[in-house]
């Protein structure tokens, strides 16, 4: 088995979740420059509610492609219409308050939507009923699932569509308007609340997708799973830029390969002192490198400062 | 005339800051010295040159006027200056070195202050601590002084609010020591940030549009206290877009247009610039 | 050019002379009901372990010890926080290394037995240096990364407790160390009883007293620095960076400063937990505890000193109390419908939220124009 070849296909699957989550980041930051902590739980959400309704479908008789695509649309709804009420309720009253203000309203909610989750559904892993095995295909002494490559081009197709969203339609450019200035682009006639609302909505379908990706792909929901989930995709949109779309593409990619290849490796290089049980920390290290090397990041301008 | 030497000696507690005797004999000695010089700064904001080869010099003692339309690159030559911006061509003279434009703390330490156009208080904190504020970069108290209350830390902690209560009875606030800042009438505010910045003893005090938003007698009230600051030595770059005001109270005036500084001369000679009343027409004066 | 100027634009007049108008101008009167004041809240202080462990049992003693531990948490934090205006979301990161640094040179672990007097300052110090390394790269950077860069150390820091067991045992992992010394010097330990003026003091008492006294030196600490040149100048940050900086404060060694401090009182209030519980495991520093912490400083009000000292033991008490909706669940519904663990992070989540919303300056909000909030 060719380990180096495994990794890279696992750290392009991983990547391209990352990439998914971070994508939302990105774009709340870019317009509200705000970290907004309860996005890895939308991801959780999404998990959840896509596991519930999985279960729900497969038992009524209902076929597995049409059971996936229904979890995954009532996935999307749910959490979509979830980060649209976090923006509305706990955010925008917000927008002119300290600075600090917004920050700590936002570990608040991620915390506060953990702990409903641990008690709508359970603080014990769930799993995914045993309908599922993967086939498995070998390719040059590695090892590639249907669920992988559905991944990964998945993850592609979502992407491609949002770019064109941004660049190819009038949304977009109100979008993008608002993150330049949101005064100015109120002036001119955009709902920046709408704009806003809007982000929030895409990006939290986009986790929303994410967490029945990571659902599949590991067979389990867990209420804590957005909690790292979330700081690696923060970590992946540092690394490319915060606030750069095509960025968070880029540094989730980097950043499954990266986290791929170094538990797939630390082991040999560390004579087995170090294991892959130390795999949450090299996104870490990735995050703590770009900010002292490079924080604009790998696409970001860098950043003006504004009196 | 640089700032250690101002701070030495002098020990006495006056009841008012009047002019102080040897000022305004000292701005006549020194008109032709130069205090700050922008040598062909250039800013370009993408696509946009904010500021293309300006070049201004500001005399020791003089009350220097900034003025042009709006978005003539005033206000960028401002943050260029007391580093907010880093400036992409040229370079500043203070005080005859180049000055270090790196951050805007270490300029602030150089000798200059400013105020903004959006006031900037330290809203929550008491008039007073703010003006306390200002001295920081003058005073030397650190943590284990704060802790232990040794003696030194004590004197100087009194002698930064002594300075502080003066200050605020120069711009007239010393009533409202106690208040919030951000609770104070808006003319207030605006004197409260200058009594803030000549905290920082500075050579050179950069108002940004210290009239906006002013009634006639906040005006007035203003102009007086800007002379009174000049006469007491500290010498003041002005932007306004108060044209009135600036041509009476301004020593010099450069005139921005669109990143250009197409006027640098006396007012009286300013008000008759064709290049300048074109600018200004062109432009739409506000 | 050096005549001595008029006007206080040319005059420094830094004489020793004015500190007789300094603050704290309290005339005779205000100076003995002062006095009364604080000798009541001495003694109460003093006699309330007594008075709980008659009434309410020997379990709220520790909880009142545990209390004082997170009271010196809460300042610590409040220093970063409330003081500087910056969010540390893993703060018990400086709580576990001050722990941990106590309980691996002071335990059967390495077989190492080193003074409480000399543990302490150097937990601190661990504890800061980690600060220092962490905040260095991040605090010149937009502010709000901190935020994140610091969500992660907590964690990280847990990964590394979990896991240094092998392939050399450094911290016992998930097991944690136990039989951790307790504060001693020389041959007087506080983990026997001990009789004063015919009063024999309890160890879980002793503890107490010790612990309130490093609370009390603590807020007389946190004080001063706030009414400093020091203090000012984080406020200022807080309240407006630029205008901060255009006054000549270099921000970034100030914020360094609240964050190495910060770390300091975490690393103290480590080595503490360690002593009084004489176990630790990574289980005690969790993205929770971290979150419990800083509600203490939120609810209590951002930059109050005795506003946190206050939310640190209302919410320490907090589980005990939640304890009972258990029993009261079962009674009414037969069974548990929500763990009070879980209802207890519930009502943090909730509190941060509603708190910045209607509330920022908490429960007990600073008093008007004293302090910058």
């Amino acid at each position: 088995m060719d380990i180096f070849l495994q990794q890279v296909i696992n750290g392009l699957v991983l990547g391209s979740v990352y990439a998914l989550v971070a994508l939302g980041y990105t774009m709340v930051y870019g317009i509200l420059g705000l970290i907004n902590f309860a996005h890895g739980d939308v991801v959780m959400v999404g998990a959840f509610t896509g596991l519930a309704l999985l279960k729900a479908l497969l038992a009524a008789g209902t076929g597995l492609p049409i059971a996936l695509a229904g979890a995954a649309l009532g996935a999307v709804l749910a959490c979509g219409l979830l980060g649209v009420a976090i923006e509305r309720i706990a955010y925008r009253p917000l927008r002119h308050a300290p600075r600090l203000a917004p920050l700590i309203t936002a570990i608040g909610v991620s915390i506060l939507i953990q702990y409903v989750a641990a008690i709508l559904w359970s603080k014990q892993y769930l799993a995914l009923p045993a309908a599922f095995t993967p086939a498995t295909w070998q390719i040059g002494g590695a090892s590639v699932t249907d669920l992988q490559v559905l991944i990964v081009l998945l993850a592609g197709v979502l992407m491609a569509a949002l770019l064109w969203l941004i660049h190819g339609t009038k949304l977009g450019c109100a979008m993008r308007a608002t993150e330049q200035n949101a005064e100015v682009a109120g002036l001119m006639g955009i709902n920046t609340n709408r704009v806003i609302a809007a982000t929030f909505l895409i990006g939290s379908a986009l986790a929303a997708l994410a967490g029945i990706m990571v659902l599949l792909y590991y067979g389990v929901a867990h209420y804590f799973m957005g909690f790292m989930l979330g700081l690696k995709a923060f970590t992946a949109a540092v690394l490319g830029g915060i606030g750069s779309v095509p960025g968070a593409m880029l540094g989730g990619l980097m950043l499954g390969l990266i986290e791929s290849l170094a538990s797939g490796y630390i082991g040999d290089f560390t004579g087995g002192v170090f294991g892959s049980n130390y795999r949450d920390v090299f996104a870490f290290i990735v995050l703590i490198l770009v900010l002292v090397l490079r924080p604009a990041g790998l696409l970001g301008k860098a950043q003006g400062e504004r009196a | 005339m640089t700032a250690p030497e101002r701070n030495a000696g002098a020990t006495e507690h006056p009841s008012t800051g009047q002019l102080s005797a040897h000022s305004a004999s000292a701005a006549t000695a020194r008109a032709a010295d130069v205090l700050l010089e922008a040598r062909r700064i250039g800013k370009r904001f993408g696509g946009l040159q904010a500021l293309d080869g300006v070049s201004i010099t500001v005399r020791r003692g003089e009350i220097y006027g900034l003025i042009g339309p709006n978005g003539a690159g005033k206000t960028t030559l401002f943050n260029c200056l007391t580093g907010l911006y880093s400036h992409d061509a040229g370079e500043f003279r203070f005080d005859g070195a180049a000055l270090d434009t790196g951050s805007p703390d270490r300029v602030a330490r150089s000798g200059i202050a400013r105020t903004f156009q959006n006031i900037r208080l330290f809203g929550a904190m008491s008039v007073l601590d703010n003006v306390m504020v200002g001295r920081h970069s003058r005073t030397r108290g650190g943590v284990f002084g704060a802790i232990l209350r040794t003696a030194g830390t004590r004197a100087e902690e009194s002698a930064i609010r002594n300075r502080a209560l003066d200050l605020l009875g120069y711009v007239g606030l010393q009533e409202r020591a106690d208040e919030q800042a951000r609770t104070l009438p808006y003319g207030d505010q605006r004197r409260l940030e200058i009594a803030r910045a000549l905290a920082t003893d500075p050579q050179l005090l950069a108002l940004d549009e210290p009239a906006a938003g002013m009634n006639a007698a906040e005006t007035n009230a203003l102009r007086a206290l800007i002379e009174r600051i000049r006469a007491d030595g500290v010498t003041v770059l002005l932007i306004e877009h108060d044209v009135k005001l600036v041509m009476g109270l301004c020593d010099r005036v450069a005139v921005l247009d669109f990143g250009v500084r197409i006027a640098e001369d006396v007012p009286a000679v300013i008000q008759r610039n064709a290049e300048v009343i074109r600018a200004y027409l062109g432009a739409g004066d506000d | 050019m050096s005549e001595p100027g008029l006007s206080p634009i040319s005059a420094d007049r830094a004489s020793a002379g004015a500190a007789s108008a300094g603050p704290a101008g309290v005339g005779p009167a205000g100076a003995v009901g002062r006095r009364l004041r604080v000798s009541a809240w001495v003694i109460a202080l003093l006699i309330l372990p007594l008075v709980v462990d008659a009434t309410a049992g020997r379990a709220w003693v520790r909880i009142l010890d545990v209390s004082l531990i997170f009271a010196l948490l809460a300042m610590g934090l409040n220093v970063v926080v409330g003081f500087a205006g910056l969010l540390d979301l893993g703060y018990i990161a400086f709580f576990a290394v001050g722990a941990y640094a106590y309980a691996l040179l002071a335990s059967p672990q390495f077989d190492l037995h080193l003074s409480f007097i000399l543990l302490l300052p150097l937990g601190a110090a661990a504890a800061a240096l980690f600060g220092v390394m962490l905040g260095a790269p991040t605090l010149k950077l937009r502010g709000d990364y901190l935020a994140i860069v610091t969500l992660g150390f907590g964690e990280i820091i847990r990964i590394f407790l979990n896991n240094l067991n092998r392939p050399v045992n450094i911290t016992n992992g998930p097991f944690g160390i136990t039989r951790i010394d307790p504060l001693s010097i020389g041959s007087f330990s506080l983990a026997q009883p001990h009789t004063l003026f015919g009063i024999t003091i309890a160890p879980i008492h002793a503890y107490y007293y010790v612990l309130l006294a490093c609370v009390a030196a603590s807020m007389v600490i946190c004080r001063r620095l706030q009414f400093s040149r020091i203090g000012r100048a984080w406020v200022a940050i807080r309240e407006d960076e630029v205008a901060a900086r255009a006054m000549g404060i270099n921000t970034r060694n100030l914020k360094l400063l609240a964050f190495a401090i910060g770390a300091t009182f975490g690393g103290v209030a480590g080595g503490l937990f360690a002593a009084v519980q004489g176990f630790v495991s990574p289980e005690s520093f969790t993205l929770y505890d971290s979150i419990m912490v800083l509600c203490m400083v939120v609810l209590g009000g951002m930059g109050h000193i005795r506003g946190v000292v206050l939310g640190a033991f209302v919410l320490t008490a907090l589980p005990e109390l939640l304890r009972l909706t258990g029993s009261l669940q079962r009674t009414w519904f037969g069974h548990v419908w929500i763990d009070p663990a879980d209802l207890r992070m519930l009502l943090f989540g909730l509190a941060l939220v509603l708190m910045m919303r209607w509330r920022p300056a908490g429960i007990w909000p600073a008093p008007h124009g004293r302090v910058g909030t």
